[in-house]
């Protein structure tokens, strides 16, 4: 199979102008001192991406991930190395991009799509599939600058997918449009997995990238920090990011929750049952302490922790409300200590997100999530998610009685 | 894989490994932007329609501007400042037409690239097509404006000559060869000076007075000679004129003596074809030089856009 895009060293070099000069009246005034900053948007990153698979591009903002994808995608040229690729690319970096606001959205099918490298006779065949996927029938013959941005992100999204490239690029866009539409694009890509299309997507959603990617990179200040499992890259991304003392960006917490630090989390500590344990055995006790601030009284809280697999599946969600345990206030600084008795999985390496709310969850105080994780190491042989506790008994008629 | 994608178009869809991160060099160039030539028929779909939307009269405008100007110069030319030029109006058509083009093409051209920001930064396309396909609107203009000569032609019952007639094709070919190489390359200018488009209103002005469009080539031959075939666009004009006005004699200012000379000079198709030549020649010598900057500008388009 071979891999469909290969990157080989590649270095992106910037020009960031201070102040725009656009013209050349302040190029010859400004000609002796530079107004611009030189930086490195990539610097020598390798990576191959192999046919049929999905890759997950992780980063923060101006990690370098999208040029990568802009680079990949022929639109801008690497400084430095080299990129082929195998097939077909169809670039999705902006839903809707590419549109004229003054052209039926009949017209910019066509207009996209030939961008795309189709043909108007492959564009009649896939005509109706894209209207219908879009789900803008009645709308195909009005100009695309009455549809609301969900309209035009569906039409965007259905062009690109129609056109059937070998190799997909998404940028971010599917965090764009309502749930359903988002979910039947999760679908769509999903078919493009089976059809063994090969998908390399950009995005701030570390869930998003554990759910659908069979492997994940990790770009830091242009550089590859990481490739590997989907949820490997996600906890080294998050480990490099701690270990550079670097705030988790905002683009891993929830955006629409807005904090009100009245208490504040100031750390979180992952106890396993002896000092100097790395990881915890299956069903060993566990206790995660979160320790935090209130620098004025707090009559109204909740402590809350959730737990995740690498999939992004929720093992346990649960707080002290339902466990009975109202703190009742708090004031200066505290710790919460959540007991677990028993851990009961298997393998594995789960997140532990904390969140400090108000009863009714209408004021957030502080969260914290994608940053702490247990590890929990089996020794046995058996496999799957939950250990459950279990034995086996053998009867047979020559076999003696066991307990 | 196991899905074959029924794309004839595309050059990427060779099963060969592409680089992408390569420059292309003029041929490749030039293949792809023939690869792409569906999307240059949209885009110029798209430029017509986008001009024209909204407007009751669409492309009765672009028929209305000759009109006006035949009428308008027929008035002012035959009865209030009466021309040494016969058939004044159909002489300026003859090379206001092609000058049109070369305008409308070249200050199209210019802001294609920036103009189409949304395109250029977000899908991977030839960029040459940009620029080529605001000459192909201009070309689409030119057309329909012709074709106003035309009926003018037939209305006066005015004979072209059609011994130079072929000669029409030839020019047209050359002008859109020229305005290709020059709009290319201003294109990729413009992204990083936008002083560009600016500069090209003020020097498309002064290319039109520097042309023999509303005064004769004859005028200017008995000053300095056949230099002023240096500039190309009048070999083009002088070629259109020739074809279409035919030849007159004009009363020109010879030493102090008004002299009688034909317009346009009496020679024979060769003449007009060789300048044609070197003017094919000049340009073709310019469209790679215009590939060449422009694969190299290219490489940041996106971010300096």
């Amino acid at each position: 199979m071979g891999a469909a895009i290969e990157i080989e060293r590649v270095s992106k070099h910037f020009r960031l102008n201070h102040a725009r000069a656009d013209s050349l009246k302040e190029r010859v005034v400004n000609w002796r001192k530079p107004s611009y900053e030189e930086f490195w948007a990539l610097r020598d990153v390798t990576l191959h991406v192999d046919q049929g698979e999905t890759l997950g591009l992780l980063g923060h903002n101006g990690s370098g991930k999208s040029t990568l994808l802009k680079c990949v995608a022929g639109i801008m040229r690497p400084t430095e190395g080299r990129i082929t690729k195998r097939g077909r690319i169809a670039a999705l970096l902006e839903l809707g991009s590419g549109f004229h606001g003054d052209l039926t959205g009949r017209e910019n099918i066509y207009m996209n799509a030939s961008i795309l490298g189709f043909s108007r006779k492959d564009i009649d065949r896939i005509f109706d599939e894209v209207v219908a996927f879009s789900e803008i029938e009645d709308f195909i013959d009005n100009q695309v600058k009455h549809y609301s941005s969900g309209m035009a992100a569906r039409l965007g999204f259905a062009v690109a997918v129609n056109v059937e490239p070998e190799i997909l690029l998404v940028d971010e866009v599917l965090s764009v449009g309502d749930e359903a539409f988002q979910r039947k694009c999760l679908e769509r890509i999903k078919r493009f997995q089976r059809e063994g299309r090969t998908i390399l997507l950009v995005s701030h959603a570390v869930d998003l990238v554990r759910r659908i990617c069979d492997r994940a990179a990790v770009l830091d200040h242009g550089q590859l920090v990481a490739v590997g499992e989907p949820g490997e890259a996600a906890l080294a991304f998050r480990e490099y990011l701690q270990h550079k003392g670097v705030e988790v960006p905002k683009e891993l917490e929830d955006p629409q929750l807005r904090r009100n630090l009245r208490i504040e989390i100031t750390d979180v500590d992952v106890q396993y049952p002896e000092p100097g344990r790395t990881h915890l055995a299956p069903s060993e006790p566990l206790r995660v302490e979160v320790h935090f601030c209130a620098p004025e009284i707090v009559d109204d809280v909740v402590f809350s922790i959730a737990i995740h697999d690498q999939d992004g599946r929720m093992l346990l969600g649960t707080n002290t409300d339902y466990t009975g345990d109202d703190p009742g206030f708090v004031e200066g600084n505290g710790t919460c200590t959540f007991i677990f008795e028993r851990f009961p999985v298997l393998d594995g390496i789960y997140s532990v997100d904390i969140g400090l709310h108000s009863h009714d969850v209408g004021v957030i105080y502080d969260q914290r999530a994608e940053k702490d994780t247990v590890k929990v190491v089996s020794a046995g042989r058996t496999v799957g998610l939950v250990d459950f506790p279990v034995r086996a008994r053998i009867v047979s008629s020559s076999t003696p009685i066991a307990h | 894989m196991t899905t074959a994608s029924p794309d004839p178009v595309a050059p990427s869809r060779s099963s060969d490994r592409d680089e992408v991160s390569a420059r292309p060099g003029a041929v490749r160039r030039l293949r792809d932007v023939w690869a792409y030539r569906e999307l240059l028929g949209t885009l110029v779909r798209k430029e017509l329609k986008v001009k024209y939307k909204n407007s009751a009269l669409g492309f009765v405008w672009s028929l209305l501007n000759p009109m006006l100007y035949l009428v308008v110069f027929y008035l002012v030319f035959t009865y209030f400042i009466p021309a040494s030029i016969s058939y004044f109006a159909i002489f300026l058509l003859s090379g206001l037409l092609p000058y049109n083009l070369f305008s409308a093409g070249l200050g199209g051209g210019t802001t294609s690239i920036v103009g189409n920001a949304s395109l250029v930064t977000k899908v991977w396309f030839p960029r040459e097509i940009l620029p080529l396909a605001s000459i192909g609107a201009a070309l689409v203009h030119f057309g329909l404006q012709l074709a106003v000569l035309a009926a003018a032609l037939m209305v006066f019952r005015y004979p072209p000559s059609w011994s130079f007639l072929p000669l029409i094709v030839l020019a047209l070919m050359t002008l859109l060869l020229l305005v290709a190489a020059l709009a290319i390359l201003l294109a990729a200018l413009n992204v990083y000076a936008r002083d560009i488009e600016h500069l090209l209103e003020l020097v498309l002005l002064a290319w039109f007075w520097m042309t023999p469009i509303v005064y004769p080539y004859a005028q200017v031959r008995e000053k300095i000679g056949d230099w002023s075939l240096l500039n190309p666009l009048t070999s083009i004009v002088i070629t259109m004129q020739r074809a279409i006005w035919g030849n007159h004699l004009v009363t020109i200012q010879s030493n102090g003596k008004p002299t009688q000379l034909p317009a346009v000079p009496d020679l024979s198709q060769w003449w007009y074809l060789r300048n044609l030549g070197f003017v094919v020649v000049l340009s073709i010598a310019l469209l790679m030089f215009a590939f060449w900057i422009f694969g190299k500008l290219e490489d940041n388009f996106a971010e300096n856009i």
